[in-house]
């Protein structure tokens, strides 16, 4: 026994100095998301998202000491906060210098005050919008690529009145990101004089879905505006709701839009409008391309603003010339925003490139990235209009 | 004309759906119960062995579909439910063969056995997972509705809408059938008649001569259809989604648990009373009440007694409500 004690202990001790070594060579990324739970139908491609970032970076060749960068993929559960912790704390023990991460809002809080802030390791989320975020103490160690829910409330607010819908009746799934989606959505369209009939919480992963449609229906309303997932509660929601013909048009957030939910409801679906995070920039266009060939949705929500957490990291350490979460993370914000040369996505070698000569970057990447306040997107949403069974584009906002 | 219209509202959002859930409840409830009462323990792989036979039955709905077979307005699945069920005695057996009899030798206590099912419940997770993948699957073809809202309103001049699935009316019929086999099977035939035995006493029925490993191997195929009938109906109605079967547990569990654990009739009445139960008591009255009330007495609050997010605490206080005074269940099955 004391003999296999003292292997192992020595083990450990070749075994850490041989990560040492390697230290400047190697850069560990997490990546934290959902990949079981009730969005772990989106985040494959957020990972793939990520990690295409750091494999342009790894090709390049141009962070820092020629580092690689290796990816380490944890699972969040999306709503498990035991999960999500123990994994985050998994990805410290191996060593990450930063995390893309996590997706959604409750995880994401319970990993930043759990793991992130003890350890101070800089965390982006690609998909963490709950206004709550914004006012947590963060130690300036958490930032997200996704803007806050508050503001997506106004845009759905201002869509709602264009639409001249007068009353909505609302629901939204039981969790932080659904709660403060709401509440956002509910403020500002009764502050443009709008009637909320009804506010109703759904859990997700239950099949029937009768007893809030009914209570739904029976509160009225001109429509039916579905703050949830479009893979759990929302799609049962709306499904149930099609078919006792309780409501025929519905109001889509963010966490609804995507390819599957037109095409799961089918044709019935036609008509019904939403928003999602995301721009015009051309880097939208570029890193679809990029995703296309390499075999992914780079439309899929929340994919870009992956791809672009990744790369914010990367070009905040070549900008502090370290991969020190406690040196880097101040970096951030300059990478982001203007002055400096725009950064689309594959372009992040030459990003690289310019800050070691020592010029200022814009990065733009994949949602045309604009940091403000504590360290969240700006928001510019795209209008969707679901026609012929497709998320159609209106227009940018 | 206001009465109708009350009358069909309620039937459209509370009566017509909480039957269809109620049935589907009824026949995993039915599972869980049967193998309480002959091998004696809570089987947590349950509501993934619903998922199992779904999945295999999806997949040969797509290759009846390949092939170009359809079912008329009924949906191919139907077609393609009996081979579902042939795969998931076979995958039930093996787990029974595998894992179960060795803990049977050792008659390991009951708290052994959900654990072992628990390890299994997380394998078959893990299966379903690997071959169909974690996302949702729609299987559902042929004819919608039977009945549909706007149809519906046309026809008969009424305000209000009402819709009636095809698989809501499938769901019905088939859970009546089911059970009315299951009952003939248990009380008429010499198997089941070996069954009830051995659930009254086992020492007994083994010294008359029935032979357990039949017995046991019995059980699990009936469960496997039960299971599979229940997971089809379900998502037929529905959707497929494996996190979705794993979460169908505890309303299950519960309805078993209300209606007595071990006792068939208990099953089916818990499965409704929980599916009503969700249903009724959030209800908001509002719509109905207008249509019954003088104008001037109109409602303007919503008239709900709770919101819809106390639904499942509604379910599980009855459960523990029932547990305390009849721990029984209702049906007088075996205490927990």
């Amino acid at each position: 026994m004391k003999k296999l004690m003292m292997a192992t202990a020595a083990l450990a001790l070749t075994a850490g100095t041989a990560y040492a070594g390697g230290h400047a060579k190697e850069v560990k990324l997490g990546v934290l998301f959902g990949f079981t739970g009730p969005i772990e139908s989106l985040a494959p491609a957020m990972a793939s998202g990520a990690e295409l970032a750091m494999e342009e970076v790894t090709k390049s060749g141009m962070l820092l000491d020629s580092a690689t960068v290796t990816p380490i993929r944890a699972d969040t559960g999306c709503i498990d906060n035991g999960l999500a912790v123990a994994n985050g704390e998994k990805l410290i023990a191996e060593g990450v210098n930063g995390i893309v991460g996590g997706d959604c809002s409750g995880v994401t809080g319970a990993i930043l005050q759990n793991v992130a802030i003890p350890n101070g390791m800089v965390m982006i989320s690609p998909s963490a919008t709950s206004p709550g975020l914004s006012s947590m103490e963060d130690n300036g160690l958490f930032f997200r690529t996704s803007p806050s829910d508050a503001r997506e409330g106004q845009v759905m607010a201002e869509i709602l009145q264009e639409h001249d819908v007068k009353s909505i009746a609302l629901t939204y799934t039981n969790n932080d990101f659904g709660k403060g989606l709401a509440d956002a959505i509910q403020t500002s369209f009764e502050a443009l004089g709008g009637e909320v009939t009804i506010v109703a919480a759904h859990e997700d992963g239950k099949g029937d879905y009768s007893a809030e449609v009914a209570s739904l229906a029976s509160a009225g309303g001109d429509i039916l505006v579905v703050a949830g997932y479009l893979d759990q509660g929302g799609l049962g929601i709306i499904q149930s709701s099609l078919d006792s013909g309780a409501f025929d048009t519905f109001g889509l957030p963010g966490g609804m839009i995507g390819d599957s939910l037109p095409k799961n409801v089918g044709p019935d679906l036609d008509g019904s409008y939403g928003q999602i995070a995301g721009s015009d920039s051309e880097g939208a266009a570029i890193f679809a391309e990029q995703a296309k060939a390499l075999g992914f949705d780079g439309t899929s929500a929340y994919a870009s603003e992956s791809y672009d957490a990744a790369a914010l990291i990367m070009l905040a350490m070549q900008a502090a010339n370290s991969t020190d979460p406690a040196e880097y993370g101040a970096k951030i914000m300059d990478v982001a925003n203007a002055p400096g040369e725009v950064i689309n996505p594959g372009e992040l070698g030459k990003a690289l490139e310019l800050i070691a000569a020592g010029k200022d970057v814009d990065f733009q990447g994949a949602t045309g990235v604009e940091l403000i306040g504590p360290g969240e997107s700006a928001g510019s949403y795209r209008e969707i209009l679901v026609k012929d069974g497709m998320n159609t584009t209106v227009k940018f906002r | 004309m206001d009465f109708l219209n009350a009358i069909v509202a309620l039937t459209n959002f509370v009566m017509i759906p909480a039957v269809a859930y109620g049935s589907q409840l009824a026949l995993g409830a039915l599972g869980v119960t049967l193998i309480y009462s002959i091998l004696r323990f809570s089987n947590f792989a349950h509501g993934d062995t619903m998922a199992f036979g779904t999945m295999m039955t999806i997949l040969f709905t797509w290759l009846f579909q390949s092939w170009g077979i359809g079912f008329g307005v009924l949906p191919t699945a139907l077609l393609a439910l009996p081979f579902g069920i042939l795969a998931t005695m076979a995958l039930v057996l093996v787990t029974d063969r595998t894992v179960y009899r060795f803990y049977r030798d050792q008659k390991a206590k009951p708290v052994v056995f959900v654990m072992v099912s628990l390890g299994v419940m997380f394998m078959m997770n893990g299966l379903v997972r690997f071959i169909i993948g974690p996302g949702d699957q729609r299987f559902a073809d042929g004819e919608r509705f039977i009945i549909k809202a706007r149809a519906f309103k046309e026809m008969t001049g009424l305000r209000e809408g009402l819709a009636i699935k095809t698989t809501q009316g499938i769901t019905v019929v088939t859970a009546i059938v089911v059970v009315a086999l299951l009952f003939w099977f248990l009380n008429r035939t010499r198997t089941g008649k070996s069954m009830r035995a051995y659930s009254d006493n086992e020492d007994l029925a083994l010294l008359s001569g029935i032979n357990p490993e039949r017995v046991v191997m019995y059980t699990w195929l009936i469960v496997a259809t039960l299971a599979t009938i229940a997971g089809v109906l379900y998502g037929l109605d529905k959707s497929f989604k494996p996190f979705t079967y794993f979460q169908l547990l505890l309303p299950i569990f519960a309805s078993a648990i209300v209606g007595g654990l071990g006792s068939p009739q208990g099953a089916i009445a818990g499965g409704f009373i929980i599916a009503f139960s969700e249903v009724t008591i959030t209800y908001a009255w509002k719509k109905v009440l207008r249509y019954l009330m003088p104008d001037n007495l109109d409602p303007d609050g919503l008239v709900q007694l709770m919101s819809t997010d106390y639904k499942f605490a509604v379910s599980f206080a009855i459960l523990i409500i029932v547990l305390l005074f009849k721990p029984t269940g209702l049906f007088k099955g075996k205490s927990v």
